[in-house]
């Protein structure tokens, strides 16, 4: 890989150790992929995966601490996905025991590290960092040293970015020397379609299900996809964008998804329409039937299937300001037409910090309030991933969430009928 | 015997007896309880993977296509390798994916002492011939010897 002299004299040690280490391991990278070269990150911001002061990840602590005290610290401020912990979301004493004093024990501690290396603000925690609220929105053609699946496809996709899926502690390295290697998706050629999916669904596909259904079958490919234009239009207004946070979580969590065009929506696919397809590209119809082999395809791992669900997630990744009016608008409706005032399963809405302090600006958010539907800004799967949490029966639309946990997944109008209306 | 030539990702040498996932493997769904709750062994808990799913994976040569999911993957793979619960190697079938690049990277770079042989592009016929507890022994050169 062709480095420039200032690149190869931190390799070599001029900047010191822990700089060279830093540099090596961004080389290494780019070896691995045949990078031909360094490119400059051109971001304002950074967005960092490894949110959670989880005791078993202290590997990473001591490594951050390294990076500090050798004063290697990002050259960028970064926001970081959701904390994990949120004292009004449903937990008995012994959960929380385990939250507080077991599972997240160090979360105190990692924030003050992060603060030293770089942190945004106090309210940078949301997975969904590029919405208008929260202000981590790169511009199209920005180069950047992202983690965070569904925000490294969503900054790709919609926002036209260029970014692989770099792991967590790889995203910080790139920040700190200020360059990430040019190879994968940071190219022109990584970002071109060797996938054409058909939507040929004779309703509007559930987002987080056609996710999961292309993310299954391209795996770490760039799908091309026709016939949604029909269901969001060719304009990226708030709506398709919301429809397309959701699907494209899906796409990364399911399967292993950076990049999708969406023919007539997404930017390049607009710019460049079928050019951005490879020659021999595979193709994937999707029809209902696929969608419902898909969706009938999901583990049901509970130890009762037949269990009533104790908590329901929605927003997964974190909601935007009109999904939480709009949810909010669905579950008064809902509670209306059954005749019931509260939902019927504790239920638990989650957004980034930003979007929760406007959304509580509305009239919307006592709205909400009234239905006992409970407001936070918690990652739902660090939630789940405490041991008394994960056999508990819990229902969600987020098909991200279903994958890394024992969430069963429902369909939005399911989840909506489970809630206000009741049945397991 | 049967002999497969890789690309070396991470150098090193090793036997193992083998396991193997024909799916992609989901890093952060397999690993989380097992290094979260001080399983030595690294049971897989993924339980979307019925290859792997409840299988050992610490001091085994993991055979498998890619990895897939959360951009914890590599992260994860790391903080494997600090508390010594990773895979005796790991053995792609095709080009290695970003997140388990940067794991191994990482190991490698930041924990010298951490071993982990990464070795990929060994072919889809390595992963058809590769069964469950056959042993395995990587040589410096890349090359995987299946018994």
């Amino acid at each position: 890989m062709f480095l420039t002299d200032e690149q190869q004299a931190i390799l070599n040690g001029e900047k010191g150790e822990t700089m060279a280490k830093v540099m090596k391991t961004l080389v290494m990278y780019g070896d691995a992929f045949g990078a031909d070269k360094m490119v400059p990150v051109t971001s304002e911001y950074n967005h960092l995966v490894t949110s959670f002061g989880l005791k078993m990840i202290s590997p990473v602590y001591e490594l951050m601490d390294q990076l500090i005290e050798a004063g290697a610290i990002s050259q960028q401020k970064f926001s970081m996905d959701p904390r994990p912990l949120d004292k009004n979301v449903p937990a008995n004493f012994l959960q929380n025991l385990i939250f507080n004093k077991f599972m997240y024990s160090k979360q105190d501690f990692y924030e003050g590290q992060l603060k030293q290396l770089g942190l945004l603000n106090e309210d940078a925690f949301t997975c969904a960092c590029y919405l208008d609220q929260v202000g981590n929105k790169p511009k199209k053609g920005e180069v950047l040293s992202w983690a965070e699946s569904s925000a490294v496809v969503y900054a790709n996709s919609v926002l036209g970015a260029r970014c692989n899926r770099n792991s967590g502690i790889m995203d910080i390295m790139g920040s700190i020397a200020g360059c990430v290697p040019h190879f994968g998706l940071v190219t022109d050629e990584g970002r071109k379609a060797t996938w054409i999916v058909k939507v040929e669904t004779t309703k509007k596909p559930e987002a987080q299900l056609l996710g999961s259904a292309i993310g299954m079958k391209v795996m770490e490919d760039v799908p091309y996809i026709y016939g949604m234009d029909k269901w969001l239009g060719t304009e990226l207004d708030d709506a398709a964008c919301t429809y397309l946070k959701d699907f494209g979580a899906a796409t990364a969590s399911n399967g292993a998804v950076g990049l999708y065009h969406m023919d007539k929506l997404t930017p390049e696919a607009v710019e460049m329409g079928e050019s951005l397809i490879c020659e021999g590209a595979q193709v994937y119809v999707v029809d209902d039937a696929e969608l419902q082999r898909v969706q009938d395809s999901y583990p049901v791992i509970w130890k009762n299937p037949d269990a009533k669900p104790k908590l329901c997630f929605v927003g997964c990744p974190h909601m935007s300001l009109q999904q939480l009016i709009d949810w909010t608008d669905r579950v008064k409706k809902g509670l209306q037409e059954s005749g019931n005032k509260k939902v019927l399963i504790p239920t638990v809405f989650t957004t980034a910090p930003a979007v929760k302090k406007e959304f509580e600006k509305t009239r919307h958010a006592n709205r909400l309030k009234s239905t006992g539907v409970v407001l936070s800004d918690i990652c739902p799967l660090m939630y789940m991933n405490n041991p008394l949490c994960g056999p508990m029966p819990v229902i969600t639309c987020s098909n991200k969430l279903r994958t890394y946990t024992t969430a069963r997944y429902y369909t939005e109008d399911e989840i909506l009928t489970k809630i206000t209306k009741g049945g397991n | 015997m049967r002999e497969f030539k890789g690309r070396i990702v991470t150098p090193g040498t090793v036997t193992a007896e083998a396991v193997v996932t024909h799916g992609g493997l989901n890093t952060l769904a397999s690993f989380q309880k097992a290094l979260q709750f001080g399983d030595k062994k690294a049971t897989c808990g993924d339980q979307n993977n019925p290859d792997l799913y409840g299988k050992e994976m610490a001091g085994k040569a993991l055979c498998l296509p890619q990895t897939i999911g959360s951009t914890t993957g590599g992260m994860v793979i790391y903080c494997a390798c600090a508390m010594g619960r990773q895979p005796a190697c790991m053995l792609f079938s095709g080009p290695i994916d970003s997140l388990a690049a940067a794991g191994s990277i990482l190991a490698s770079v930041w924990l010298p002492e951490a071993q982990m042989p990464v070795v990929d592009s060994l072919g889809e016929e390595f992963l058809s011939y590769v069964k469950d507890g056959m042993k395995i022994t990587v040589k410096e050169d890349g090359t995987v010897c299946v018994d």
